[in-house]
């Protein structure tokens, strides 16, 4: 399978980058690890008259913690995170998901900010980003704006990016002391997009009630879904097997699967009501590491 | 549509080739470069029989762009063999029967020899985990986790 034709870009700066998406508006689009964008080109379900490959632009791949924040570079290849010791003990809900993202070799090439920017429900990083209060910035031909995570996705494979920003910076909130981060995902088989996904970032009291729980599902409507009512459920409750439960089936009545070869809408609905519950504990263990 | 000049080394040999944009790397190593020990199976970045080393990391080139691999270092699975002599790799998959029909065995060599490179002694586990995005319908694995651990044993003693 042959993409239909279109020009490649290889811009050395982001202002350059910019400056072609401006130019060739709707026709361009950014080509980073190119893990998804290139199968859906394969597949004729995309096509664009022009790509702009930000793949070689230095400076868009590290991993930084300064002042209470973490900053990721949006081509920072899944692979790398993988490796991150930053990433492995400031976030459990990242190391969980990491393994079980694609296949080793498409981790070797997908990178964090195409994972987020695709605006695929079934992507895992979106809802984690949404749990974990991340902030994302864009650069334009304006500057620099940063835009809330659970701000972001708009529609199915919508974001808010405008068709000449390109995301560049994904800053996520370093954890405060009796904070704890989970991902579940199920999924058939490696490779395989999730059937159901929960993110959960849970803070602590000094008492032991929850002063913050955020809460996101993967592959549970159109966009990912930021579980607000179970969040705000869990604001200073004391987690235990009845809130968790309560919590947990708030989640899922706010999800929308739809039916697929993963499973019916039922099915997924039930599948996210476990996740989430398995979510809580796993992060509600890791908040006594910290 | 413009055509790109681009240079990469493939097997440790120099190359300049014109390529148009959507050119796929597999098929100018299959049909450019005549290097058809590389597969291509599913086409859709699932089975791994597409499996090459870009700057030495294992990537399935169905779903690369020729043209993303400008001035970088290609390993194929022709060159594995060096001096008329396997790579250690290429003797552990024949000496522990590591394939049958033998479809997905360039990538999986690939796979498995850039797992060694990084890794010399994996665990049963970490080559499982390495050589989950290779499928092989023929072995359930089991003859290919051993070549693996003979060929580190070959090489690392």
């Amino acid at each position: 399978m042959i993409p239909a034709p279109f020009d490649y870009h290889r811009p050395g700066t982001l202002q350059e980058a910019i400056g072609l998406l401006t130019r060739y508006g709707a026709e361009a689009k950014v080509l980073a690890g190119g893990m998804s964008l290139l199968p859906a080109m394969k597949l004729r379900l995309a096509s664009f008259g022009h790509l702009v490959d930000i793949g070689r632009i230095p400076g868009l791949e590290y991993i930084k913690e300064e002042g209470g924040v973490v900053r990721i570079g949006a081509g920072t290849r899944q692979c790398v995170l993988e490796a991150s010791e930053i990433v492995n003990s400031r976030f459990g809900a990242l190391a969980d998901a990491l393994p079980l993202i694609a296949d080793p070799l498409v981790r070797n090439r997908g990178t964090l900010g195409g994972n987020l920017a695709n605006g695929d429900p079934a992507n895992d990083q979106p809802a984690i980003a949404i749990a974990l209060g991340a902030e994302l910035v864009a650069h334009g031909p304006q500057g620099e704006r940063t835009i809330a995570a659970n701000r972001f996705y708009e529609a199915l494979f919508t974001t808010a990016l405008a068709p000449d920003e390109i995301l560049t910076e994904v800053r996520i909130p370093v954890p405060s002391p009796r904070s704890g981060s989970a991902y579940r995902k199920l999924k058939r088989k490696t490779g395989d997009f999730a059937a159901a996904g929960v993110a959960v970032q849970l803070t602590l009291g000094a008492g032991g009630k929850v002063e913050r729980a955020g809460i996101a599902l993967t592959s549970a409507g159109p966009t990912p879904l930021e579980a607000t009512e179970a969040m705000r459920f869990l604001r200073e409750k004391t987690l235990d097997e009845k809130t968790i439960a309560e919590a947990s089936r708030l989640a899922a009545e706010a999800s929308s699967p739809s039916s697929d070869r993963r499973g019916s809408v039922e099915y997924k609905r039930e599948m996210a009501r476990v996740l989430t519950g398995r979510a809580l504990r796993a992060a509600l263990d890791r908040t006594k590491g910290n | 549509m413009a055509k790109h000049k681009i240079n990469l080394t493939v097997n440790g040999a120099a190359h300049e080739v014109e390529v148009e944009s959507r050119l796929l790397l597999v098929h100018l190593i299959r049909e450019e470069l005549r290097l058809t020990g590389t597969h291509i199976g599913c086409d859709t970045s699932h089975c791994g029989v597409c499996t090459v080393l870009l700057d030495g990391q294992p990537v399935k080139s169905c779903t690369l762009l020729a043209v993303q691999a400008d001035g970088r270092k290609l390993s194929t699975v022709e060159g594995l063999e060096q001096g008329g002599k396997l790579h250690a790799i290429q003797e552990g998959f024949t000496e522990k029967h590591a394939l049958q029909c033998g479809y997905c065995t360039p990538g999986m060599l690939m796979t498995c020899s850039a797992l060694l490179e990084k890794n010399a002694r994996p665990s049963e586990q970490e080559i499982r985990q390495a050589i989950s995005g290779n499928l092989c319908r023929c072995t359930g694995y089991l003859n290919i986790v051993k070549a693996v651990q003979h060929a580190a044993e070959k090489l690392h003693g």
